[in-house]
């Protein structure tokens, strides 16, 4: 088990590979990137029992799907740096020939994405179906998701909201960056989802708050309390309270880093706030 | 001129059913989903036979897209089954994004497609569903003509790895194909050979294309009919040996001209053997209620068009 100053060195790396593939490319979502760097890191170094080796199939291994694949930057370094593939072809991100496409997809063969995600709310209809193939296969593991909370104004999530309750898919916990953000504003000026606690209760699944977000003690607090609430025939949910910008002072509680990259000033900024732990790709 | 003989009319719905509930006895790996249209896609012997393996959306078409996509991982092979403008319109972006942009091994079964729908009206019959799906990336297309094809298609898809558009129809037509055949993605199947015009038809009409050899037969014309069933990938060099033996053809579809079989045909002619053609096809429209024989009479899908586009275009060679 990694302890939590690993973790915590490794969160900040990661936060560095994002703030520089987005500048290199002048293009690129940081905002909810680095909002979801503790998140993704605990969950793939300490929350998810994972196979040495990269398959499709992933059976007897847990899975993630990343359904707000705007956020591919966290998602690729997380990924480069747990030896999916390897680090330096983080340089390649949004750049031709490359297997690390703006959003995340498999049709480049790139080890760890399982799912193309990009167009919005369609990440947990598949990560519905992958966990009723586990339970065919009588495979165990569970079946983690991320979204944006601005993405469940797209409908297909309710249908999939409402089936997993239905249908009792207790072996999926699927989180929500809860940071009340999306590219034209606030979510609740854009448009209120209002509780979306209750929302989730009242379509029958369990759901658990992480109020500290980009905390890595409350994450794997409250990862494990989700974990706990699964196969007892309910889907678990974490309303998981991000700041988008999280680590870069001036990228903080605003919509304004959703899907801008900074300039060379700002970027020198953002990394002296994050000092290279690790080493930089 | 080939005689086939209708082995007693049936619908194509219950082709893909019956070869459903085979493969729901052959390969493990094979599970259905439907979208609250059970009786409709004739899946009832699979579900019977196969409960755990099949899963009941409810009317949620864009999650069983995604949910389906979801089953592969893990080593399924997810059925869909629903209406074809279900299928197809109301989830393209689903199907581009988690099924065709991902690789995966999705069968898209669509029941209903076309004017034969019937009664229900345009609201219900996709004609446009063929172009949708042909134009996605490395989509399998194919479009059966009669019970025996489809059940065929229905268990060869199976065997083929990655996303396939199966589309299908809700009347009862003319079984004529063998019983036994074996069904080949991609390869056209020969019906009738002749000198004067090809006519290569899809679907419901492939029946109604024999028909009307056999009455240009009468009037002293030879007509080659061709079955493509795969729209994608298009059997071109049947089209190509046919063409360059007749010097005109045909094309014959229950879908609009516009995105159809017959434009990926003109599409290949156009750059290897420009040869005349006319379209038995809808002409950029939608259809109506009515029966589904007044429906392909009124919109010019039937043995009786084919005739006279056979004359329109022999007078272009």
């Amino acid at each position: 088990m990694p302890k939590l100053q690993e973790l915590q060195d490794l969160t900040v790396q990661v936060r560095r590979d994002i703030l520089r593939m987005v500048h290199k490319v002048n293009s690129g979502h940081p905002g909810g990137s680095l909002g979801c760097t503790e998140f993704i890191v605990a969950l793939y170094n300490e929350i998810m029992e994972l196979k040495d080796e990269f398959d499709m199939d992933g059976k007897g291994e847990d899975l993630f799907f990343l359904s707000n694949g705007h956020i591919s930057p966290v998602f690729y370094s997380v990924l480069a740096r747990k030896g999916y593939f390897p680090v330096d072809e983080l340089n390649t991100f949004r750049l031709i020939d490359s297997r690390l496409q703006g959003h995340p997809t498999t049709h480049e063969g790139l080890p760890g994405v399982r799912i193309a995600s990009g167009s919005l709310g369609q990440g947990m209809s598949v990560a519905l179906g992958a966990a009723q193939a586990k339970k065919l296969n009588k495979d165990s593991k569970m079946v983690y998701t991320l979204h944006g909370d601005g993405e469940l104004q797209e409908g297909q999530n309710w249908e999939a909201i409402m089936y997993a309750a239905g249908k009792k898919v207790d072996n999926i916990i699927a989180t929500i960056d809860y940071n009340g953000q999306q590219i034209d504003g606030a979510t609740d000026d854009v448009l209120p989802m209002g509780d979306l606690k209750k929302k989730f209760e009242a379509f029958g699944w369990d759901v658990v708050d992480i109020k500290e977000g980009n905390d890595l003690e409350a994450i794997l607090k409250g990862m494990k309390e989700a974990k706990s609430k699964t196969g007892k025939g309910k889907p678990v949910c974490v309303l998981l309270h991000t700041v988008m910008g999280h680590g870069v002072d001036f990228m903080m509680y605003t919509h304004a880093w959703h899907g801008k990259a900074p300039n060379d000033e700002q970027l020198a900024t953002a990394l002296a706030q994050n000092p290279e732990t690790l080493g930089d790709y | 001129m080939k005689k086939y003989i209708d082995q007693g009319k049936n619908d194509t719905r219950s082709g893909f059913g019956a070869g459903l509930a085979e493969l729901g006895r052959t390969n493990p790996n094979v599970v259905a989903l439907c979208a609250d249209l059970v009786g409709s896609l004739k899946m009832e012997k699979f579900i019977e036979e196969n409960p755990e393996r099949f899963f009941q959306i409810g009317i949620a078409e864009a999650n069983m897209m995604g949910i389906a996509a979801g089953l592969t991982i893990g080593g399924k092979i997810p059925f869909t089954g629903t209406f074809a403008n279900f299928s197809t319109g109301r989830v393209y972006d689903q199907i581009r994004q988690s099924i065709a942009y991902s690789d995966k091994n999705v069968k898209i079964c669509a029941s209903h497609a076309g004017v034969t729908l019937g009664e229900d009206g345009a609201t219900h019959q996709i004609l446009e569903d063929l172009g949708l799906m042909k134009m996605l990336p490395g989509m399998t297309v194919i479009n059966t003509c009669d019970y025996n094809q489809t059940k065929a298609a229905t268990i060869a898809i199976a065997e083929h790895h990655g996303p396939v558009y199966l589309r299908f129809g809700r009347p009862k037509v003319a079984n004529f194909t063998p019983v036994d055949q074996k069904f080949e993605i991609g390869k056209a199947v020969m019906l009738n050979e002749g000198t004067d015009v090809t006519i290569v038809a899809t679907g419901h009409l492939v029946w109604e294309a024999l028909i009307a050899a056999e009455n240009l037969e009468k009037q002293g014309i030879s007509a080659e009919v061709i079955n493509i069933h795969t729209i994608k990938p298009l059997d071109g060099e049947a089209v190509l040996k046919s063409v360059k033996k007749t010097g005109c053809i045909v094309t014959a579809e229950e879908h609009n001209y516009l995105g159809g079989l017959g434009e990926s045909i003109s599409g290949f002619l156009a750059t290897t053997h420009p040869t005349p053609q006319e379209f038995v096809a809808t002409k950029d429209t939608f259809g109506e209620s009515g029966t589904p024989e007044q429906l392909m009479d009124k919109y010019g899908l039937n043995n009786k068009a084919i005739v006279n586009a056979v004359v329109s275009v022999l007078k272009r060679k």
